[in-house]
């Protein structure tokens, strides 16, 4: 079987954002000696582990490490999970696939293609669907997708028939698909964010959380074009989520990432079958993910947060 | 399909979503287009204004009022050039698509060519606008004026302001938090030392020597000798030339920049963060 995706040792670090200055002259005043990098927080997602290099810590900035030589390969057609809690290093390794990110270490190949030396090759072979529906708020669904589409190379026509086609395929009606996108909810725009990815007739689709803040009906609208793109395209599909039912559903494999380190990779029930069963109960890939990282998957002050 | 035609689509991509921005955001074109209007036309009766102040005459009162208002205009078009452009980034960091925009296969010169094509058209129409109000309040004497001239100096110059623009697009895509905002120094400082509404010889010796640098310098001079004194094409050649050189050096070399600061934003992850 061929290979979708290969990834190689591939390490990824960020730089934390720089102390303000007023601040260290105030730490410099109080002759703090402190450079544990405690202070300040880091806006990346892909957060995963803070590090500080050099024995004294005082002349190079802190960093953190998002991911720490991760090695997987994908096959073509194939649907694959990345199970991993918040900073887990889930986003970057999608970014790093995508061209968006260069690698620090290690290689990333798309169907042969490498990302840094060919990122025009792989770019037209890839898409992808983040967990934000970014678009042009005050543009509606089929001017975002059309602009969307001519970037891939597709004629206005072409375009038009198959927004329409895939809009309401995925229950959007056909007067919104010409309205801003600022008046719809956040699972239409998410369900348009799918139609951008789907246009471009990508070989591989890289959703990065595509069903989170989705309400039931649309996480399974969402889930049922996902099996379609594979089985009538043969679409290799890297998927991250924090959602187990949703990986055990679709994922041929899984690999849980934690720390920004892939702590298991294997099929869903051979992974359940690597703990023992709690309680007289089958296992769950969330016993799994807890069992592995000793962690929750999904963070109880999150959820708090969200209601 | 031909790697040409690919890229042909793409760049009519950001003509076409420019158009649809500027329809949907209609009500603030209009506002700024008001304001830009009444600028022009306040500017340009600072002219009449010195009759009354210093007690010149209504003729030089005239020329005045066409020497100030070939700077409003002018500088309105070439500034308009130079916040589309430098807007490549920054209106997608405002929306957030940034990251889906860049990870499209599309050649960066593509991308700038397609932003370009928009930035001069809309300066042309945005400029077109403001000339036809301003011509209705003052009574121009274009008798002696070379208009083609002018309008030759316009555009020519407005190759060098693409490439200074190009340069200025980097901001945004290097600090997400205050880039935009950055950009607003580059065409302070050219409005400064250009002779926008002043010829250059007023300002301290190294601001003149600063203005030599500024291709706004040229077209300026160009575009008012062209209009004011009615310069034949052949003669504007020593405004010309500088321009089209700086033009020719400066789109490269923000192209280059700009690759450099790309690569720099993916290797740190500034393409994520959103300001």
């Amino acid at each position: 079987m061929s290979e979708a995706i290969v990834v190689n040792q591939v390490y990824k670090r960020f730089g934390k954002p720089a102390e303000p200055f007023w601040k260290r002259i105030l730490r410099r005043a109080d002759g703090a000696q402190s450079n544990d990098g405690k202070s300040g927080s880091d806006g990346h997602q892909g957060a995963a582990r803070q590090d500080s290099p050099g024995s004294n810590g005082h002349t190079e900035k802190p960093f953190i490490v998002a991911v720490d030589h991760v090695s997987f390969t994908v096959h073509q057609g194939e649907i694959f999970g990345v199970l991993g809690p918040n900073g887990g290093g889930k986003s970057t390794l999608i970014r790093l696939i995508s061209t968006l990110l260069l690698p620090d270490e290690g290689e990333v190949r798309v169907f042969g293609y490498d990302v840094v030396r060919q990122p025009m090759q792989v770019q037209r072979l890839v898409n992808r669907v983040s967990v934000e529906a970014s678009f042009f708020k005050k543009l509606s669904p089929m001017e975002n997708l059309l602009y969307g589409a001519r970037l891939y190379g597709l004629t206005s026509r072409e375009t038009r028939a198959q927004v329409i086609a895939i809009l309401t395929r995925l229950g959007l009606d056909q007067r919104s698909i010409f309205h801003p996108m600022e008046e719809m909810s956040r699972g239409m725009q998410q369900k348009v964010a799918i139609a951008r990815a789907l246009l471009s007739r990508p070989r591989l689709l890289l959703l990065d959380e595509p069903t989170t803040g989705l309400d039931p009906r649309s996480k399974r609208e969402v889930q049922a074009v996902v099996e379609e793109m594979r089985e009538r395209n043969g679409t290799t599909i890297l998927l991250t989520t924090h959602d187990m039912v949703e990986a055990e559903k679709l994922c041929d494999r899984v690999a849980i990432m934690d720390g920004g380190r892939i702590v298991a990779l294997d099929h869903p029930q051979e992974l359940k079958r690597r703990i023992q069963p709690r309680e007289g109960r089958a296992n769950t890939l969330e016993d799994v993910f807890l069992e592995l990282t000793g962690k929750q998957l999904v963070n109880l002050d999150e959820i708090e947060v969200e209601d | 399909m031909s790697a040409m035609l690919y890229q042909l689509r793409a760049s009519y991509a950001f003509v076409e979503r420019n158009l649809n921005l500027i329809k949907r955001y209609w009500s603030w074109e209009m506002v700024w287009m008001v304001y830009s209007i009444a600028e022009s036309l306040s500017v340009s009766f600072i002219g009449l204004g010195m009759e009354r102040i210093g007690g010149t005459s209504s003729a030089t009162g005239s020329y005045l009022v066409f020497y100030l208002l070939i700077g409003t205009l002018v500088w309105r078009f070439l500034s308009t050039i130079f916040y589309w452009i430098t807007n490549l980034i920054g209106i997608e960091r405002w929306e957030g698509t940034i990251e889906y925009t860049l990870m499209a296969p599309v050649r960066r010169v593509t991308h700038m060519t397609g932003q370009t094509i928009f930035a001069v058209s809309y300066a042309i129409f945005f400029t077109g606008v403001i000339l036809a109000f301003t011509t209705l309040i003052f009574h121009l004497d274009l008798s002696r004026a070379n208009l083609l001239g002018g309008t030759l100096m316009l555009m020519a110059g407005s190759f060098s302001f693409i490439g200074i623009s190009i340069m200025a697009s980097v901001l945004p895509l290097l600090f997400p938090e205050r880039g935009e905002q950055m950009t607003h120094v580059f065409i302070a400082l050219l409005l400064l030392i250009s002779g926008v509404y002043y010829p250059v010889d007023v300002l301290p010796g190294l601001l003149q020597k600063l203005a030599v640098v500024s291709p706004a310098t040229y077209v300026l001079t160009g575009v008012r000798r062209s209009l004011l004194e009615g310069l034949p094409i052949a003669d504007l050649w020593p405004y010309i030339w500088p321009v089209l050189l700086m033009g020719a050096a400066l789109i490269p070399a923000g192209l280059w920049v700009f690759g450099l600061a790309e690569r720099y934003a993916k290797r740190t992850g500034k393409l994520h963060r959103n300001g």
